[in-house]
């Protein structure tokens, strides 16, 4: 049985006891499987997997509507505005150009911001490309509904997985760093680790390391709220129940250009997080996020 | 509005499973089977929104130095016709707003009787579903105000309003704009009939000579050029049947979000 694992043979050794090493020459070491992910966590993983793209997809879609980010209150075409991503032409031999506009530097990225290409339309005047949003029209309705109904499957995934993860002690077991991880010396270890792409091995994979659980908190505990908040800042309605949410982003374009830049945080994660499972084993850890089963690989042999 | 059933929404949502398993993604995104379960979406945003404002709160109200200094127009920015070019031209002086539908007492109000009404002003921002928002000052008269002196009957649900605009060409005049609202936004204090943007008159482009506004919901609800405002007990005999122009175009009714 899948919800019982620790009946089986192989995960009959207790946490912390040495793992079964079958270090006698000339033998392999014993492949040793414990269970990882709990059934919560899995479910609440492929749901919030689904959510994200989703919300990436019909967000960007919204976002083509008026590529173009500010801070404050106000911010409309016309505004210095500190993103914006657009269409010009090329004085010399009258291509349409995309360029993207960050912060007073400018940058083409005709192909793929600004202008891409289009298989029925050819090269066609967009922020972001069609083959990165959602598609359909009327494309500014459906994006909306699409965005607002993923929001509240999204919440709601994430409501779960946080009462979850305190009542059952996941959070203070599996994500809490220990006094041991914070050890200085630990830490550049674990950098330097990570910098060689050295995934850990043996007992050191049998629980987080300190910078993945670093990662996991901060998109646990602030990036993934940022997103909910600044999302209902963007709401009339919201804020005239809750008009402090302007004074806590400094109005609602602000919230707007942070609801961008954490989006693009999450994407930074995620290639990361899909970096990190390459490293460490693809097969492997996908395994362990469906079946909740880990092989942990044996110590290198120095 | 459309009521979601339990058992439509569970078929929407096998729906939505099986056309995922099954086709590509644009199939899924367009197929007319998810849209049970994004109305379904709509309707949970509308009715937590609504528990969320029961109290009904005010919309932030703004410093005159918070103003923008270039409000966008969307839409409309200059109604087409003779009719209204005359109506421009002449100050409006033989404009007139008529109030009809489920109401008692059918009233007729020129430009110059509306503003003698007690007035309201109001700097708000305007937030439009593209993704921009603008701040102007607001001066006109409560919704509220006529719709009493109108005397709605019991059975009146929805306010329409009537635009003299058309946005889309049409013969049968499918085209021309309107926007409603339900009562819990209609006699709202901040819901106004505007005929003063920004300390002056409101201009042509912004919808001149009497706009709506509606401050906590999405930009397009704010309906510009309003000539009638007719109570009704339904939407679907008016227009396309969806409350509005663009809501007959696929976008929602309920837009406070």
């Amino acid at each position: 049985m899948l919800s019982h694992p620790t009946n089986e043979a192989p995960d009959q050794v207790p946490p912390g006891a040495p793992a079964p090493t079958g270090d006698k020459p000339g033998e392999p070491p014993a492949r040793e499987v414990i269970y990882r992910h709990s059934v919560p966590v899995r479910v609440t993983h492929w749901i919030n997997v689904l959510c994200l793209t989703l919300l990436l997809m019909s967000g960007l879609r919204l976002f083509n509507y008026h590529p173009a980010l500010y801070w404050g209150d106000d911010g409309y075409r016309g505004k210095p505005a500190f993103l914006s991503i657009g269409a010009a032409i090329n004085r010399h031999n009258g291509a349409v150009v995309g360029v993207t506009q960050v912060a007073g530097l400018t940058f083409v990225t005709t192909g793929v911001l600004g202008v891409s290409y289009d298989p029925e339309r050819g090269m066609v005047r967009r922020a972001f490309p069609a083959w990165l949003t959602l598609p359909g029209e009327p494309g500014l309705a459906l994006a909306r509904d699409w965005h607002f109904l993923i929001a509240w499957l999204f919440v709601a995934n994430g409501a779960a997985y946080l009462l979850f993860g305190f009542l059952s002690g996941h959070f203070r077991r599996d994500l809490a760093p220990t006094s041991e991880q914070l050890h200085p010396r630990h830490i550049l270890s674990d950098i330097w680790d990570h910098m060689r792409l050295r995934a850990p091995r043996g007992e050191a994979a049998r629980t987080y390391n300190l910078l993945q659980k670093l990662a996991y908190l901060i998109v646990v505990f602030l990036l993934l709220p940022l997103m909910v908040l600044t999302g209902l800042t963007m709401s009339p309605a919201v804020t005239a129940a809750a008009p402090a949410l302007f004074d806590l982003f400094g109005g609602r374009q602000s919230a707007r250009t942070i609801h961008f830049l954490v989006a693009n945080l999450l994407v930074l994660f995620v290639l990361v997080h899909v970096a990190e499972l390459l490293i460490a084993g693809a097969f492997n850890g996908t395994r362990a996020m469906i079946t909740g089963r880990y092989v942990l690989k044996p110590e290198r042999r120095t | 509005m459309r009521r979601v059933s339990r058992r439509g929404l569970l078929r929407a949502g096998s729906a939505m499973g099986t056309s995922l398993l099954l086709s590509g993604c644009d199939g899924v995104f367009e197929s007319p089977s998810l849209r049970g379960v994004l109305d379904f979406g709509q309707w949970m945003s509308r009715n937590m929104q609504r528990l969320l404002l029961v109290r009904q709160p005010l919309a932030r109200e703004f410093a005159p130095s918070d103003i923008s200094q270039d409000f966008p127009v969307n839409g409309t920015t200059m109604p087409g016709g003779f009719d209204y070019f005359r109506m421009m031209t002449s100050g409006f002086s033989s404009w007139r707003l008529t109030v009809d539908g489920l109401v008692r007492r059918p009233l007729s109000f020129s430009l110059e009787e509306i503003k003698a009404l007690p007035a309201r002003t109001q700097i708000t921002l305007h937030c439009c579903d593209e993704g921009w928002s603008a701040i102007g000052q607001w001066t006109g008269v409560a919704l509220s105000r006529i719709l009493e002196s109108a005397e709605l009957m019991p059975n009146a649900r929805y306010i329409v309003f009537h635009c003299l605009d058309a946005l889309e060409q049409s013969f049968d005049g499918s085209g021309i704009y309107y926007e409603s609202l339900d009562l819990f936004d209609a006699f709202h204090p901040q819901t106004i009939l505007a005929y003063g943007m920004n300390g002056g008159p409101l201009p042509v482009p912004h919808g001149a000579p009497l706009r709506l506004r509606v401050e906590r919901q999405i930009g397009y609800k704010s309906a510009k050029y309003v000539t009638r405002i007719e109570a009704v007990d339904r939407l679907d005999t008016i227009g396309r049947g969806r409350g509005g122009f663009w809501e007959d175009r696929g976008y929602q009714w309920y837009a406070g979000l």
